[in-house]
């Protein structure tokens, strides 16, 4: 047994309302630059729907995460270390920025210097890649709400068995939110495909990064990550990826995706995990399996061999602790109601989601039975099965077993629970149906509906004698900000060049200065670039404005 | 003059070259990359890409066979010169055009494919004239001498003077009797190795041959040095 631990998280996704604030608190802290405009390492995808980048989950076209071969080892979907070597000039499997949506802003200096005319001026779409204009036909939510599913509904790639079923008239249909971030998998084939060894699983909390400094820009992990969440940095030609916030785990602070969240649906924690078990795992003959696979490779942190094992792997005695209370191993296994993303993929996700009983319970609803009761809602999920089957293509595999247990747990819970709280008295034989007990079942409604912060995020702080070590504590002046001696922004070899500074010194850095400034503090790239959503307000990006004369009048 | 061009030239570039790369290293490991345009268009990528890198990797090989092997070594090994010229013309022609027909593919889609275009910085365009025009130097000098039915036996003048430079004893005597071809050719070669640092072509060294050997998965401790820089001195981790 060698145990290692993993930060790892649940989202609940029938508390999703598809608001979208984990993207853009996201995007704000991470991708708010040239070169990632396109970038969401956090999106909402809206299923059903092609997700983005479009129709990521067809890995018969993208070749992503990993199979079984015909001796039934486990190798790369989209070929091994010599295919990946001889394509490295051209990677076939590379999705183009068409497959994402090409990013815009808009050419608002047109409505400042547009001449008096009969009709107002419009502020023209023009493409941040070319400086062009263009015309917007898609985006990273662009099937937000089913919007526009008539036209392409049916591209669903999870809808290719049951498409003829599901017909996109809104009276039928079901949806639900996906929200998705990097999975940070336990056998992760961006990893693995990477020609550089760029991209490495933290040992203490196998959290999975990219080093900007070894990442040489083969483009490989794009097509090797099956969830498509590493993504090329057209500007700087590097990878990124979801950080899981490190900076902010580190000091013990959930992700800004969790942090800000509306529906409070995510939770962090930590998991305890034997590594020597996961490659067994991840080669398990059967799809169907995998899931179940998953949850052994898993260790229970309340076993006294498990934590002697723990501590014998230098696993803090805190960490343990915190693994004991982490609410996503309750989720996972004590209460089995989170499930893995796409475990087909085999790279073994820890991000893990609870499915949404939502479109079941909506349907008894809408045909006027009571969607609280037991009876009703667990002849539904017989019943239902296409948002079953659905779901059981995004979470198991295909295999409806697991989901139809979940969503019977969640129809308990709900009647159970409505029992209590009309003050009648409490159905011990709801509980029994789905092999709970009432308390069980309570304990399982205090997390999924109270449970308050600390309760959802449990996170152990990195290690202070570690500390010196950790790059987010550096100590030292930098003068690492646009225009400063220290010089950030562009360098010589393009955007970024030189040597970079760690996240928090450089931001904090930045933002004060942004915040202090008296003068101009444009966005990085000049001229074709005026991206107000950048804009802070603080001096006048070059090109917002048309030029001051020569004689010093600003006048328009 | 002679000197200049054949003496200090060739030093200055060597030592540009190697004392480049060692800085570029040192101060710009984040800039050390392929700049991959592939986001912004595959259809021509995928024929040009290809065809440009795997001739010039040809090409290289001709070139360490051609410049480093002395002409007394084939012969001692039974090969005529005639022999080894057709070979070396015939692969060295092929190459050199598949090399040169890439770069037309990716210099055109350049030009042509918006994004890409506003993509390509000034460093890049004094890059492309550099490096075709010595590839193009080097596969007119071997075209137009062949076909003017004149070979020159560079193994006897050019080779000799590149092997001399490095055992700094540099025989300018031999290169003076080489055509002017293949004169200019190593010029503009020189000017390329002394640019090549501080253009996108240093992703050259960093050619993933470990991927081959190294396991799947990279772990990597937190413990030792995370990100991008070395531990300050004086906050060393206590062993």
């Amino acid at each position: 047994m060698r145990v290692m631990a993993q930060m790892a998280m649940v989202m609940n996704l029938d508390k999703c309302i598809g608001c979208h604030t984990c993207s853009v608190t996201c995007k704000q802290a991470w991708t708010n630059r040239t070169g990632v405009e396109y970038v969401w390492f956090n999106n909402v995808e809206t299923r059903p729907g092609q997700g983005y980048p479009r129709r990521y989950e067809d890995q018969e076209t993208w070749r992503g995460g990993w199979t079984l071969n015909r001796r039934g080892r486990l190798t790369l979907k989209g070929g091994g270390r010599f295919r990946k070597l001889l394509t490295i000039f051209s990677n076939p499997k590379l999705p183009a920025i068409q497959d994402y949506y090409e990013p815009w802003t808009y050419d608002y200096e047109t409505l400042t210097n547009a001449p008096l005319q009969e009709h107002t001026p419009v502020a023209r779409p023009k493409s941040l890649l070319s400086g062009k204009d263009m015309a917007v036909t898609w985006s990273a939510n662009w099937d937000d709400n089913l919007g526009g599913s008539p036209d392409h509904g049916d591209k669903d790639v999870l809808l290719k068995g049951i498409a003829d079923k599901v017909k996109f008239e809104f009276e039928q249909t079901f949806m639900f939110y996906l929200p998705r971030i990097c999975e940070h998998c336990l056998n992760p084939s961006c990893a693995a495909s990477c020609p550089s060894g760029a991209i490495y699983k933290r040992a203490e909390d196998g959290i999975v990064l990219v080093d900007q400094d070894r990442c040489r820009g083969w483009r490989m992990c794009v097509s090797g990550c099956p969830y498509k969440k590493v993504y090329f940095n057209h500007r700087t030609g590097k990878a990124e990826k979801c950080t899981f916030c490190f900076p902010r785990i580190e000091v013990g602070i959930p992700t800004v995706c969790s942090e800000t969240c509306v529906g409070r649906l995510r939770y962090i924690g930590l998991m305890l995990y034997d590594a020597d078990k996961v490659l067994d795992a991840a080669s398990t003959k059967d799809d169907h399996d995998l899931y179940e696979a998953q949850r052994q490779v898993f260790l229970d942190p309340n076993d006294p061999a498990v934590i002697a094992a723990a501590e014998q792997a230098g696993i803090p005695r805190d960490w343990i602790e915190a693994a004991q209370r982490s609410p996503v191993y309750a989720l996972i296994n004590t209460f089995k109601v989170a499930l893995p993303l796409h475990p087909e993929y085999r790279t073994m996700p820890m991000v893990w989601y609870i499915p949404p009983l939502s479109p079941v319970v909506d349907v008894v609803r809408d045909t006027g039975y009571d969607a609280e009761d037991r009876g009703n809602l667990f002849a539904a999920i017989e019943a239902l099965r296409i948002p079953v089957d659905y779901l059981a293509q995004l979470f198991t595999a295909g295999d409806p077993a697991p989901v139809d247990a979940v969503l019977r747990r969640l129809a308990a819970m709900r009647s159970y629970m409505r029992d209590l709280n009309m003050g009648r008295d409490a159905d011990e034989t709801i509980p029994a149906a789905v092999g709970m007990s009432g308390e069980q079942i309570y304990d399982m409604y205090r997390l999924l509906a109270l449970a308050k912060y600390d309760e959802r995020y449990v996170i152990p702080p990195a290690h202070a004698e570690q500390a010196h070590s950790l790059e987010e504590l550096a100590t030292e002046c930098s003068l690492d900000y646009e225009g400063g001696p220290g010089m950030g922004g562009s360098g010589p070899f393009g955007e970024m060049s030189g040597t970079p500074t760690p996240i928090a010194v450089e931001n904090f850095h930045m933002l004060r200065d942004r915040q202090t400034t008296d003068t101009i503090v444009d966005p990085g790239d000049k001229a074709r670039r005026v991206n107000l959503l950048n804009w802070d307000g603080k001096g006048r990006p070059e090109g917002l404005f048309p030029p001051r004369r020569e004689d010093g009048e600003d006048k328009p | 003059m002679n000197v200049l061009l054949f003496v200090v030239v060739p030093y200055v570039a060597l030592t540009v070259f190697v004392a480049g790369h060692v800085w570029r290293y040192r101060y710009d490991k984040f800039g050390w990359t392929t700049r991959s345009s592939q986001l912004y268009e595959r259809r021509l990528l995928r024929i040009g890409s290809p065809l440009f890198h795997f001739g010039i990797l040809l090409v290289a090989l001709g070139h360490v066979g051609g410049l480093l092997v002395p002409e007394s070594w084939t012969d001692a090994a039974g090969v005529s010169e005639d022999a080894y010229h057709v070979v070396a013309v015939g692969l060295g022609t092929l190459a050199g055009f598949c090399t040169l027909a890439g770069a037309a593919i990716l210099v055109y889609r350049r030009r042509t494919v918006g994004p890409v275009f506003s993509a390509t910085t000034r460093n890049d365009k004094i890059m492309y004239v550099l490096l075709i025009g010595t590839i193009l130097l080097g596969l007119g000098t071997t075209v137009l001498g062949n076909l003017t039915d004149h070979p020159h036996d560079y193994r006897l003048t050019v080779s000799p003077w590149f092997r001399s430079i490095f055992t700094l004893d540099p025989r300018t005597d031999l290169i003076l009797q080489a055509p002017i071809g293949f004169r200019l050719h190593a010029l503009s070669a020189w000017l390329l190795f002394a640019f090549w640092p501080f253009s996108r072509l240093v992703h050259v060294f960093s050619a993933p041959l470990g991927y081959l050997t190294r396991p799947y998965i990279v772990y990597r401790s937190r413990d030792e040095q995370m990100g991008s820089r070395a531990t300050r001195r004086g906050w060393e981790r206590v062993q």
